[in-house]
Order: structure tokens, then sequence, then C-alpha cells
């Protein structure tokens, strides 16, 4: 307990016990519940969105071969920590100004907290605390860095891709986000996303298809007109990582409701759980049964990305769908992972966890879908889809194109042979079997 | 003396082990191998593209037995291994000119 805020409290209690009915009663629960509530929302579903990053972690460990797995873990390790430097420097006030002009805020401050010990009088009671907020908010900008990091997996150097995330996560992002979030323009048309199938997973995809452009394949992927597989180093990671990634899901999509201070909003809180979960399981279900009926054996890495596009597209609209609305949702998205795989292996884009077919095709196709349950115009939601993507699309292939001039993105051909645990860092993650 | 060699398909390894030592082969080497013959290897599919396995997996036996024998075990083994499929394997005989067994210094026959 704090000594310094015993104290008045103390001395109030003994000197003015007859002035205490002289000042307002102190606010009931009525007056205060709804922003505790709300708080808490913020608070358990950072939380879990902050567990989405060892996810993300995990499924990349055990989809990248066993050269590359400490290097992808350093990847996912700075790329967090960076989104979170970088969005407590500028992104959370660039994203979440206040009154601007709609497209651009010139609102370049660090973000700051409540003094310790807020009083009741000075909160913002119909909303939640600004830690709890920022807290939550930065938990998305670090999904939609993972997604790049997977993609561009196994070839890129550490250092310019860092610089990438430096950019996205403290100016794209954020920018692009206030469009929407922010109170911009997109809002203001009736562009309607929930959670971010468009402002968070298309972000992220569109960033790395930019990404996986300009860097290139791996060398052998693609050989004589052919794809050639490279099978991950672990399944079971990546398995682990996928059931890691549906869990944080919960408080992506539930605590984007903004609001638990109301028997609607917790109740909303609930559906959105459970809308969540039919879209995953049935992502999952549809890349199973369609893996099984194309290739005559169910393909295991298709069904984790299935499971995880139904989560994609479920996000932009969580609330409104009934549960077997949500498992149409769902399902659409494990389809379209299991076509778009190889689809982008035919156009020589080579994603290594299949990073944009889930989070950037799935989260178009669940943006779309808002406009089925009638949140949005089909109209609104294009024109946000098309923005977000020429914006982030164009800015991020500036921007892998000036650093390639630059400094170079792509370790040499022998260091990406050896594998770039060896090579880039100089340990492994598996260091007991490459020895013998 | 003959010298037997076997390629089985490795789920057959127990078994054929079981029917050689019940017909009286005292030792075998056991290799696990990788190779191609008339099945030359076959596809498999992952994230949707598809792909060679060029060399199928196998295991290879080898036993050396009195000439006697021999054609008893060529016998058992492809009974035994057999599946009907391809790439049930082959079996090759070949003479073998000396045996010695180190511990005692015994030859031929004796050694086996």
């Amino acid at each position: 307990m704090n000594l310094k805020r015993l104290i008045p409290t103390a001395a109030a209690l003994t000197v003015l016990p007859l002035a205490a009915f002289a000042q307002d009663a102190a606010p009931g629960f009525d007056e205060i519940g709804p922003y505790i509530m709300t708080t808490l929302l913020f608070l358990v579903g950072g939380f879990l969105v902050f567990w989405m990053a060892a996810g993300f972690a995990m499924l990349e460990a055990g989809l990248v071969r066993s050269k590359n797995v400490a290097m992808q873990l350093t990847k996912n390790m700075a790329l967090f920590s960076i989104a979170a430097i970088m969005y407590w420097l500028v992104g959370f006030n660039l994203m979440y100004p206040g009154d601007f002009n709609g497209y651009f805020a010139f609102n370049f401050v660090p973000t700051t907290l409540e003094p310790v010990g807020l009083g009741a009088a000075d909160a913002s009671l119909d909303y939640a605390s600004v830690g709890s907020d920022f807290f939550f908010q930065l938990m998305f900008v670090a999904a939609t860095a993972s997604i790049v990091s997977g993609a561009l997996a196994e070839r890129i150097k550490l250092w310019p891709f860092l610089f990438f995330v430096v950019v996205l996560t403290g100016i794209m992002y954020p920018i692009s986000g206030s469009w929407q979030w922010g109170g911009g323009w997109l809002s203001e048309l009736g562009f309607s996303d929930f959670a971010g199938s468009t402002i968070v997973h298309s972000v992220g995809g569109w960033a790395a298809l930019a990404g996986a452009i300009v860097l290139g394949p791996r060398i052998g992927k693609y050989k004589d007109g052919k794809t050639v597989p490279m099978p991950g180093s672990n399944l079971a990671l990546a398995t682990l990582g996928t059931f890691i990634l549906w869990l944080g899901w919960f408080g992506f999509n539930g605590g984007s409701q903004l609001a638990a201070g109301t028997v609607g909003d917790i109740t909303d809180v609930s559906r959105i759980f459970a809308n969540t979960n039919m879209a995953a399981a049935s992502g999952a279900v549809a890349a199973l049964i369609l893996t099984q009926i194309l290739y005559s054996k169910p393909d295991l890495t298709m069904v984790l990305n299935g499971c995880l596009a139904g989560l994609v597209s479920i996000t932009a609209e969580p609330l409104a769908p009934s549960l077997f609305g949500s498992l149409l949702i769902g399902a659409v998205g494990g389809v379209i992972v299991v076509f778009t795989v190889p689809l982008l292996d035919k156009l020589k884009i080579d994603d290594v966890v299949g990073a944009i077919p889930v989070h950037l095709f799935a989260g178009i196709w669940g943006t779309i879908a808002v406009a089925f349950s009638g949140s949005a115009t089909i109209g609104a939601q294009l024109t946000g889809i098309v923005a977000y993507g020429v914006f982030t699309f164009v800015g991020s292939l500036v921007l892998w194109f000036i650093l390639k001039a630059v400094i170079g993105i792509r370790v040499s051909e022998e260091a990406e042979i050896n594998g770039l645990d060896m090579s880039e860092l100089g340990m492994e993650a598996y260091p007991d079997f490459s020895k013998g | 003396m003959k010298l037997i060699i076997a390629t089985i398909k490795p789920f057959k390894l127990e078994e054929v082990r079981e029917a050689l030592t019940e017909a009286g082969v005292r030792g075998m080497m056991v290799t696990e191998i990788k190779g191609f013959g008339s099945q030359s290897g076959h596809t498999e599919i992952y994230r949707g593209a598809e792909y060679a396995v060029n060399f199928v997996p196998k295991v290879k036996i080898e036993i050396v037995v009195a000439a006697s024998m021999a054609d008893q075990i060529v016998e058992t083994i492809t009974k035994t291994a057999q599946t009907g499929k391809i790439g049930d394997g082959k079996i090759f005989v070949l003479d073998v000119q000396q045996a010695v067994r180190v511990r005692t210094g015994e030859t031929n026959e004796d050694a086996l």
C-alpha cells in the first residue's frame, strides 16, 4: 500500500467527519461500474492478444526449416518489442488523435498515462482508462508486424526487416488505422471493420505481399516451372501456435466490443466469443475436407491455415452473424486458403507460412462479408479494402525498394543455403541434430 | 554357402525375421536403405505442390546360409514379405567363398 496515498485519506477521515455530508457522495457502481468493466475487458483482451505473439512465433518456427528457426524466433521477439515501443512513441496518438482532418493527424506525441491513483471525477467514465486502451491497441499493431515476418522468412536480413517494422508499426499502420478507428474519413463513409480483418490483417498481408515480391522466392523454391515443397521443421509447434492464436483471437474480437458495462455489451462480448470460435472451427474443417478431396490426403498445414483464415474472416463482423452465419463465413475463409496457397506459388510469390492467403485474402473476404449481415454497404466495404490496399501496398513497396537499394534486404546465397541461424546469428535452434 | 540379399518393405521386417528364425536361420544383417526399382518412387503433395519421392525407404537383409538351405530361405522370405503390391522388393543369391567366426577361428559352415 502506498503510504503517501494513505495519509491524506486518514487525515480527512479523522479531522472532517461531518464535512463528508457536505461533499458529493462517492460515485456509486452505476456511475463507475461501466468504466471498470470496460477497462477490465481491455486488460483481459489485451493479454489474450499479447499471447498471439507467442502463437505467431510458434507457428512460424514450426513452418520454417530447422536451419532458420532461431532466426525466426529472434525476428518475432524483436518485432513485438519494437512495435510496443513505436506505438508508445508515435503510433497510438497518430491513430487516435481525437479531432483531425480524417486522413492524417500531425500528432507526433508519445503516449502518456493517467496519473497514479486517478480519482473517479477525473476519469472518462463513459469509456475506459487510457492505460488499458493503449495496452489493448498496441497488441494489435504487433499482430500486423508478425504477419510480415512469416511471409518473408528464411531469406530476409534481420536489420532491414526490423527497420521496416519500425515504419510499419510507428507510422503506416497508425495512419491507415486512424481513417477508421480514429474516427477518420472511412468511418464517416460508413466503412465497417469490427476488429480488423482489413485494418490489422489485410494491412499485414499487403505489407507482406509487397515484401515477398521485392525479396523474391527462396533459392530452389521454383524449379523448371514447378513448385518445390520445403516442409516445415516441426508441425507440433505449428499446431500449438495455431491453438494459441485461436485462444488469443477471443480477446482480439471480444475486446473490440470496446464496452462491457451493460447487460447488452457483455452479452455481445459473449456472442462474439462464440461466433469467433465457430468461424475458426469451420475454417479448419473446410480445409480438412477440401484437401482430402483435392489431394486425396488431408494436409495439416492447410488445416492450420484454414483455421486461421476462418478467424480472420469473422474478424470484420464477429457480432451480428448467427452461429450458422459464422460457420459459413469461416468455411469460405478455409476454402480461400486451400485455393490461394498454390495460386501464389504459380505466380512465384514465395510466402513461407501462408500469411498472405490467410491474412490478406481471407481478410478481404471477411470485410466484404460484413455487407451480407447488413452492418455496412458493399460500396463502403470495397472503398475501404481498396484504400487500405493501395496505401499499404504502395507504401510498403516503396519502402522495400528503398531498403533494397540502400542496404540490401536479402542474405547471400551461401548464408541462405547454410541457414540464417548459423550465418546471421551464429547459433541454432536445434544444435544437437546438426552436429551429429 | 550362399549369401542371400533381400530388400523388403520395412513394415515386413519383423514378420520376416520371425519366419526365418523358425526356418533355422541363426543370424542376419539388417540395413535401412533407400532406393528405387520398377516402383521408381511416387509423388506426394505438400501445400498444394506435388513433389516426387524418388527414393523409397526399404530394409536390406543379408543372410549367409549353407547352400542346401538357400532355396528354402528364399522361399520363406518371398512368402512372408509379399503383399502383392508394387514395391515388395527383390532377392539376390550369391556364392560365398569363405566364412570365419572371429571368436573361435572356426571356418565355413561351422562358422555360420
